[in-house]
């Protein structure tokens, strides 16, 4: 092995292929003009080394033999998978032609922009899109906006930032630094970060922290590797995270054990927020969420009681039935404990150096784009009008107003959809059925992506082949560092990367002139104000932390007078305060204090329903091998993990008959699908677990069979139109019901 | 020459399966041949219920030998997300295990 030949290109993982919100720093081994290795780049502070399966994987994934590396033209009806290879010229010349005259004839709002997971396509699409004149970004069928939004929405509305658990991931010298404090206790809410990279948050950070001492609080329905090792197990009902949130606030509030220093001089509310907590005593709270009082008390008291700690919650609080009032409790517990922005507490993530390469929030779009083009598109962003905090908050379009839309064709028809690296039917949509039958009646439909998967081949009329990581340029600035990907070598067969395509179709589409020739300048121009550029991030081995003193960096901004426009102290929001009562949810029309609401189906709400569906079934739990639908081709991964595999009791396994590893129907009144039994203790005898977004790229691609996404979506058992009173969260996607049945052949 | 292994605190392995992806990579293992495998061990504890992780080398490792060479720490080890493995002769690993808890060394070749 030759290896002193290779090259070594140093680059930030961060698009489809690595498989995950990204941020590692990799090694790209380069020999003859191919990748032969990616590894993780032991100099870079974020993940210092490491890399999961999935960025390890990249070879196998680049160099794959089912890759689209051609443009494809569809030949036969949707669905018949009949392609023909067809030139980029023409691809674009089809599709321009396509969309001018939707725009023409019914108005640029009618061409939606789907996308997929937060990676570094938001950048590229919202730059396309506002290019065209429509205001209809959207993740199509994520019901209630269900990832990261409503968390986001609840930290915007109370204290104008966005917080995370501070592992020191903000410091260049990372544990070393002397600013730096570990939190005693971490609180790992709905989520189970050995298996992935959520929300920019590198999972096994956690495992940092607990080598070097922080103990943990683990809030999840499963017995987990965490959970073996945590010092309180909350094993509560799915669904039922709100009124644990509000217990545990209650117990801090009626103790005495709130930082009183903190809430006097920064908080906003609190009295109100004192009133609303008595209606939930933690026995209240075991009664509806199983979880014994005591515990919940425990779980208060040491959070309280061990100052500094940090929560590092997971998507599962999103989709709880509203899920920005779950965040906002959650948000609640660092805030009146004085944990926020302080070392080892929740510390306030901000882009680095004030980049902005994917636009969050409504605030970003408007200086990016203007906020006399994102005010006139706002007025046809659909959802936006039914909802202020999405208006208020989101540019995106609310994905449960815009089925209806599609079926109705109200206010205005849907007529085209640009779908970019997005898996609608086999993974994204809570009732993928509804999504399938409503676009494949759209006129015209481009997909942008890698692979074939159930959505290019149910929908495409067009298929653009996209790069890998490892073949093109980009740029983040999802919280820190700011960092580049490097494109270490030519792009496979004729697939562009995501900006390429999207700015040589922002020329053509464009209603006024494009002042960007290249991308490059494009990013450099986004680079700017943290005082940089491409080549500069490139030369220091493709990353860089804001200096000392910049707003971008903690601690105690709130005190210095970082966090607010006019630069006084205190936080970014109407009140300067913490706001415990929300003052932005008022404005928004929604209740500004925290309150529990009871999942829609289950013993509770549908007592006899839950008689004939009796186990609790959460969709999503996460493999560490797969991201989302992505990577089920790649064999060195899929070896890992080859079946979809629902996650059953042991005793309840034995009640209907069901052994390991066997093949079981899982059925609820919206449908039916296939997994195979995982039977084991770390299950609750009520509640079944099962991954989300599985499908067959082995099998026949073509419809009806659609790689077999009908039988191993459990999306096929969700239902979209559950949102909550804010059109955040609220759909059934981890408290859902179901029965198990072994399928009998 | 020293005899030379893997000392694994299991403890902390998270099953995230990185160990196994990196030696498929180095060594461009294909249909299932690879060096490390990670087992799940579930056990049930009197007040609950415990997961954990164990990584085991297989026939097939033989310690990154050809990427050893170039003073490179074997792939697994490198990237292990947990930091829990440890490359060098048997004697220091041994020593250093003295102050593990539950932890394993292999000496596959
Ligand atoms: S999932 Fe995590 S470890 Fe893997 S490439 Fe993404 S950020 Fe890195
Ligand atoms: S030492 Fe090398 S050969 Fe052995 S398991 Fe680790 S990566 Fe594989
Ligand atoms: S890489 Fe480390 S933590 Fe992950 S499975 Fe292997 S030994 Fe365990």
């Amino acid at each position: 092995m030759a290896k002193s030949k290779e090259e070594k290109v140093l680059s930030t993982l961060w698009s489809a292929g690595c498989g995950s919100h990204g941020g590692c720093g990799c090694e790209i081994f380069v020999k003859d003009g191919k990748v032969t290795r990616v590894e993780g780049d032991p100099n870079h502070p974020f993940n210092q080394g490491r890399l999961c399966a999935k960025g390890l994987a990249l070879p196998q994934y680049m160099y794959h033999p089912d890759r689209v590396t051609h443009p494809l033209k569809r030949v036969g009806e949707r669905g018949e998978g009949k392609w023909k290879q067809i030139t980029w010229d023409e691809a674009y010349d089809t599709i321009e032609t396509k969309l001018k005259d939707i725009r023409s004839k019914y108005g640029a709002e009618s061409v939606i922009f789907c996308q997929g997971t937060g990676r570094d396509i938001g950048g590229a699409i919202t730059f396309l899109m506002y290019a065209y004149g429509s205001p209809n970004w959207v993740q199509v069928g994520l019901a209630g906006h269900a990832c990261y939004t409503p968390r986001l929405g609840a930290m915007y509305a109370t204290h104008g930032h966005y917080a995370v658990a501070d592992c020191s991931q903000f410091l260049e010298k990372r544990f070393e630094d002397p600013e730096y404090v570990l939190p005693k206790y971490i609180i790992i809410w709905a989520q189970n970060p050995s298996a992935g990279c959520h929300d920019g948050f590198y999972g096994h950070w956690i495992i940092d922290c607990m080598k070097r001492g922080s103990k943990l609080i683990v809030i999840d329905p499963r017995s987990t590797w965490f959970s073996s090792r945590a010092e309180v197990h909350i094993q509560n009902r799915p669904g039922t995270d709100g009124i644990i949130a509000l217990a545990m606030l209650n117990v801090i509030i009626n103790e005495g054990l709130y930082d009183k220093e903190f809430v006097k001089k920064w908080c906003y509310g609190f009295e109100e927020l004192k009133k609303r907590v008595q209606e939930y005593p933690p026995e209240k709270a075991e009664e509806i969420s199983w979880v014994p009082a005591d515990l919940i008390r425990k779980a208060a008291r040491l959070y309280a009681n061990n100052k500094p700690s940090a929560i590092q919650w997971g998507e599962p609080v999103d989709a709880m039935p509203a899920g920005s009032v779950v965040s906002q409790a959650i948000n609640h517990l660092w805030a009146i404990t004085g944990n926020i922005d302080n070392p080892g507490g929740n510390v306030i993530a901000r882009n680095s150096h004030g980049v902005t390469t994917y636009p969050f929030s409504s605030a970003e779009l408007t200086e990016l784009y203007g906020a006399d083009l994102v005010k006139r598109l706002n007025e046809k962003r659909i959802g936006a009008n039914d909802y202020p905090m999405i208006k208020g908050f989101r540019g995106w379009v609310q994905p449960d107003v815009l089925i209806e839309q599609m079926e109705t064709g109200k206010p205005y028809p849907v007529k085209a959809a640009w779908i970019q690296t997005s898996n609608i039917i086999g993974g994204q949509a809570a009732d993928p059925r509804r999504h399938y039958n409503a676009m494949k009646k759209l006129d015209f439909i481009v997909c942008v992506d890698i692979f074939q998967n159930p959505t290019t081949m149910a929908l495409a009329d067009i298929f653009l082949p996209v790069c890998t990581i490892c073949e093109r340029d980009s740029f983040r600035s999802w919280w820190q560092p700011l960092g580049v990907s490097v494109k270490a070598v030519d792009e496979v067969g004729e697939s562009k990367s995501d900006w390429d395509i999207n700015l040589e179709m922002a020329k053509r589409l464009a209603t006024t002139p494009i002042k960007f020739n290249t991308v490059r300048e494009i990013f450099d121009d986004r680079l700017k104000v943290g005082n940089t550029n491409f080549e500069k991030l490139k030369a220091k081995g493709g990353w860089e932390f804001p200096p000392k003193g910049d707003k971008t960096r903690p601690y105690y901004r709130y005190e210095k007078g970082l966090l607010r426009a006019d630069g006084k102290p205190g936080f970014d929001t109407p009140t300067g305060k913490v706001e415990l009562y929300a003052k932005r949810f008022e404005e928004w029309g929604l209740d500004p204090l925290p309150y529990y609401e009871e999942p829609k189906e289950g013993p509770v709400s549908t007592p006899d329903l839950f008689k004939k569906y009796p186990l609790i079934l959460t969709t999503g739990r996460r493999s560490p091998v797969f991201f989302h639908s992505e990577h089920r081709m790649v064999p060195w991964l899929r070896e890992l993990d080859p079946d979809p595999v629902i996650e059953i009791n042991d005793k309840t396994a034995a009640d209907i008959g069901v052994a390991n590893g066997e093949w079981v129907y899982v059925e609820n009144p919206r449908g039916k699908i296939k997994m195979r039994a995982k039977v084991t203790p770390t299950s609750h005898p009520k509640v079944v677990t099962v991954p989300h977004a599985w499908w067959l790229p082995e099998t026949d691609g073509k419809a009806p069979n659609l790689f077999s996404t009908w039988d191993h979506n459990v999306n096929n058992l969700t239902s979209m139109g559950n949102q909550g009173k804010s059109g955040f969260g609220g759909t059934n996607l981890r408290s859902n019901i179901c029965r198990v049945a072994k399928i009998k052949d | 020459m020293p005899r030379n292994g893997l000392l694994i605190q299991y403890d902390w392995c998270t099953g995230c399966h990185a160990c196994e992806v990196a030696c498929k990579q180095e060594h461009n293992f294909t249909g299932g041949m690879v060096g490390i495998k990670v087992h799940e061990l579930v056990t049930v504890g009197p007040d609950k219920v415990h997961t954990d992780f164990i990584p085991v080398t297989t026939r097939f490792c033989d310690l990154c030998a050809e990427r050893v060479k170039g003073g490179e720490q074997p792939a697994c080890v490198k990237h292990c997300q947990a930091t829990c493995m440890m490359y060098g002769p048997v004697a220091t690993l041994a020593k250093a295990m003295e102050k593990q808890p539950r932890s394993s060394i292999y000496a596959p070749k």
